[in-house]
C-alpha cells in the first residue's frame, strides 16, 4: 500500500469519471461496513431508542447498556467469566501454538529436513479436513475422559486449529532471515540456542507478532467447537452471545453492546496487523 | 496429491517467495549433518497435530461402520456393519443438505470473489482516504461470526424492527420477512459478506504485485481499459483469485455459526448444510454412528472437490489463453 499508485491510467482519466470511481468505492465501501457501524450505535443506545420500527439515528449516546454487560441484567449473565475463559483459553493455545511452531519451521525452512514438502503438505492438509470429520469421536473422548466444558480441552483443540497456519507462517519469515548471518553466529561459535535466541528471533519478531495476531484472532472468534463441547465452565465470549437469542427475542441495545465488545479486541488486533493478515489467512502463500 | 499441487499455480505463488533456494538446496545436501537430529524440532508438532486431528478422524471412519447411539449405550453395536451409509443414502433429508451445502457453498464464493475483484480494482486507484477504506473493508471478516450473526438477524433482517426493511420501504418492500422467506438468499448475503473482504487482500495483493512499467507500456502502445484488464490485469492476479477460490470454499463448506443463529437449518431444511445436519445428528439425537458417516462423506467430498475445483479452475483460466504469465 505503500508505493503512491497515482499511475497514468488515474492521470488520463477524466476528473469527473475520477470523482464518481472514487464516490462508487466510498459507497460500497461503507455498505460492507455498515453492519459493524450499525451494531457498534446500537450499543450506545437505550433500550427504547433501539426497539424501533423506525430506526433513530439521533440520539443522546450512553454507555448504560455496556454496563449493564458488565454487571449482568434482567436474568442475563454478566460477561466477565466467560470473558476471562476467551482470555485464558486463547493466550495459552497461542503460547502453545507458538512453542511448537517455530522448531518446526526452523526444521522447515533454515536447516530443511529431508522431504520438507511433504510435511508442510501434511500441515495444510489437516486445515483442509472439515471440522465435523473430528468433532464427534472428540466429543466422545472428552466425555469418556471427563474434560467436557473444561478450558483445557478448547485450548488444545484450538492449538491444533492454529499450528498448521503458524507453521506456515512463521516457515515464510523464517526464510526471508538471511543465511549468512546465521552462518557468521555459527563460525562465531553460536549453538543453536544462541543463535536462535539472539540472531533469529530478533530478525522475524515483527513475523511472530503477526502470526501470534492471527492465532490469537481465529481463537477467540472460533463458536463450532465451543458450541459442542463446552456449556458453563469452558465457555467463551461467542457462547455468551447465542445466550442472547431467546423465544421473545433479545434487547437489541443490549446485544449490540455485547457483540461490540465482544468484537472489539480482533478488530483492533486485525486492524494493527492488516499488512500481516493476508500473508496469515493465505498460510504466508502471499506476502 | 503431491504432484497435482505441484503443477498448480497455487504453489508457483508460494514458491516464488523464498529466495534462498540455492542456499537451502545446497544446505539440504550436506553430509554428515545428522539428518534425524535436524527432525527432532518437528517431533512435537508432528505428533500434537496426528493426535489431535488424524487420529479423531481415525475415530470417525470406525464409528461409521458402528450402531452407536449415545441414547441407548448398551445396544449392540453390530461392528461392522454399512447400516448408517446405507441409512444416510435412502435419507431425503441427507441429499437435500449435500445440495444445499453446493448452493451455500458455491453462491458465496462466487460473489465474494466477484466483489473481492471489483472493490480491490477501485481501491487500487487513487482514492480519497485509501488507507481508511482498506481498514473499513476487512472488518466484516474480523468481527466475531456469532456478533455478527446476531446483528444480522436482530438488527437488520428483523421483519419489524430491522433496518433493512426500513431503507427499503421507500421502495415498497418494507415489511419483508427475510429469514422466513429468503432464508438461502439471507445465508448466501451473509456468507458473502464475511467472506469478500478476505478476497479484497487477496486480489489487492494480486494487484500490487504487477509492474507498474508493463501497464504504462501497454497505454501508451494504445491499449484500452478492458484489453489491458483482460491481458494483463487477469494473468496476474489468476494464481490469487485461484487461491481466494480454494481457500474460500474449504472454509465456507464448514459454514455454522451463521446457519445456527440466523435461520438454525429452517424453514424446514431449507438451509440445513452438511455440518448443520451432522451438528443435529450428532447433538440432538445423539445417533453417533449415522452422523460420522456423514462425516466421513464430507471429507471424502471436501478431498474431491478441493482437487478438482483447483484444476477446472486453472484449465478455465488457460483454455481462454492467458496461460502466459
Amino acid at each position: 500500500m505503500s508505493r503512491s499508485s497515482r499511475t497514468l491510467a488515474d492521470r488520463q482519466a477524466k476528473p469527473l469519471t475520477r470523482l464518481l470511481l472514487g464516490l462508487l468505492t466510498w459507497i460500497i465501501v461503507l455498505i460492507f461496513f455498515f453492519p459493524v457501524l450499525w451494531m457498534a450505535l446500537t450499543g450506545l443506545k437505550t433500550e427504547p431508542d433501539a426497539d424501533t420500527s423506525t430506526p433513530h439515528f439521533i440520539f443522546k449516546p450512553t454507555f448504560a447498556e455496556y454496563a449493564s454487560v458488565w454487571k449482568g441484567a434482567g436474568g442475563l449473565n454478566g460477561l466477565p467469566p466467560y470473558l476471562e475463559h476467551s482470555v485464558l483459553i486463547t493466550v495459552l493455545s497461542t503460547l502453545i501454538v507458538l512453542i511448537l511452531a517455530l522448531p518446526a519451521a526452523y526444521a522447515l525452512s533454515i536447516r530443511p529436513v529431508p522431504k520438507w514438502r511433504d510435511v508442510l503438505f501434511f500441515f495444510i492438509s489437516t486445515k483442509m479436513l472439515p471440522v465435523v470429520g473430528s468433532i464427534i469421536p472428540l466429543y466422545v473422548i472428552a466425555r469418556t475422559l471427563h474434560v467436557l466444558d473444561h478450558q483445557r480441552l478448547l485450548v488444545v483443540l484450538y492449538a491444533a486449529m492454529n499450528l498448521p497456519i503458524a507453521v506456515w507462517m512463521l516457515r515464510s519469515f523464517l526464510l526471508e532471515v538471511p543465511s549468512a548471518i546465521i552462518e557468521a553466529a555459527r563460525v562465531d561459535g553460536a549453538g543453536l540456542i544462541r543463535q536462535m535466541r539472539s540472531v533469529i528471533l530478533p530478525i522475524i519478531s515483527p513475523g511472530l507478532a503477526a502470526t501470534a495476531l492471527i492465532c490469537f484472532i481465529f481463537a477467540w472468534n472460533e463458536f463450532f467447537l465451543a458450541v459442542n463441547l463446552t456449556t458453563v465452565n469452558g465457555a467463551t465470549i461467542p457462547i455468551y452471545l447465542v445466550g442472547f437469542v431467546q423465544p421473545e427475542g433479545p434487547f437489541l441495545a443490549h446485544l449490540s453492546a455485547a457483540a461490540t465488545v465482544a468484537c472489539l479486541p480482533v478488530l483492533l488486533a486485525g486492524w494493527a496487523a492488516q499488512d500481516k493478515l493476508v500473508s496469515g489467512l493465505s498460510f504466508g502463500a502471499v506476502k | 496429491m503431491r504432484t497435482r499441487w505441484e503443477d498448480s499455480s497455487l504453489v508457483n505463488v508460494i514458491e516464488s517467495a523464498p529466495p534462498v533456494r540455492q542456499v537451502r538446496a545446497k544446505r539440504a545436501g550436506r553430509p554428515g549433518a545428522g539428518p534425524w537430529i535436524r527432525r527432532v524440532p518437528l517431533v512435537p508438532a508432528l505428533v500434537f497435530m496426528f493426535v489431535v486431528t488424524q487420529f479423531p478422524f481415525l475415530l470417525t471412519l470406525w464409528y461409521s461402520f458402528q450402531r452407536y447411539n449415545l441414547n441407548f449405550p448398551t445396544n449392540p453395536r453390530d461392528f461392522p456393519t454399512l447400516w448408517n451409509y446405507r441409512q444416510i443414502f435412502g435419507d431425503h433429508i441427507f441429499r437435500t443438505a449435500a445440495l444445499n451445502t453446493v448452493l451455500l457453498t458455491a453462491a458465496p464464493v462466487i460473489c465474494s470473489v466477484a466483489f473481492g475483484i471489483g472493490i480491490a480494482l477501485l481501491l487500487n486507484r487513487y482514492v480519497f482516504g485509501r488507507g481508511f477504506l482498506r481498514t473499513l473493508i476487512i472488518s466484516p471478516f474480523l468481527v466475531m461470526p456469532t456478533a455478527a450473526a446476531l446483528v444480522w438477524k436482530f438488527t437488520i433482517l428483523d421483519t419489524t424492527f430491522g433496518i433493512l426493511n426500513f431503507f427499503l420501504r421507500p421502495f415498497g418492500l418494507g415489511s419483508e420477512n427475510w429469514i422466513g422467506q429468503h432464508s438461502q438468499i439471507t445465508i448466501i448475503a451473509f456468507l458473502t459478506w464475511q467472506w469478500t473482504p478476505f478476497m479484497v487482500l487477496l486480489a489487492l495483493a494480486g494487484l500490487q504485485s504487477q509492474g507498474q512499467d508493463q501497464l504504462e507500456a501497454a497505454r501508451v502502445d494504445g491499449a484500452g481499459s478492458w484489453r489491458i484488464f483482460r491481458s494483463l490485469t487477469m494473468p496476474q492476479l489468476r494464481p490469487y483469485i485461484e487461491l481466494g477460490v480454494l481457500l474460500g470454499s474449504i472454509y465456507i463448506v464448514q459454514a455454522f455459526d451463521g446457519i445456527y443463529i440466523i435461520t438454525a437449518g429452517g424453514p424446514s431444511t431449507d438451509t440445513t448444510n452438511l455440518p448443520y445436519y451432522i451438528y443435529e445428528t450428532a447433538f440432538q439425537a445423539y445417533d453417533i454412528g449415522r452422523a460420522s458417516a456423514m462425516a466421513v462423506v464430507v471429507v471424502i467430498a471436501t478431498i474431491l472437490i478441493a482437487t478438482v475445483a483447483l484444476r477446472v479452475v486453472s484449465s478455465l483460466f488457460s483454455s481462454e489463453g492467458m496461460e502466459g504469465r
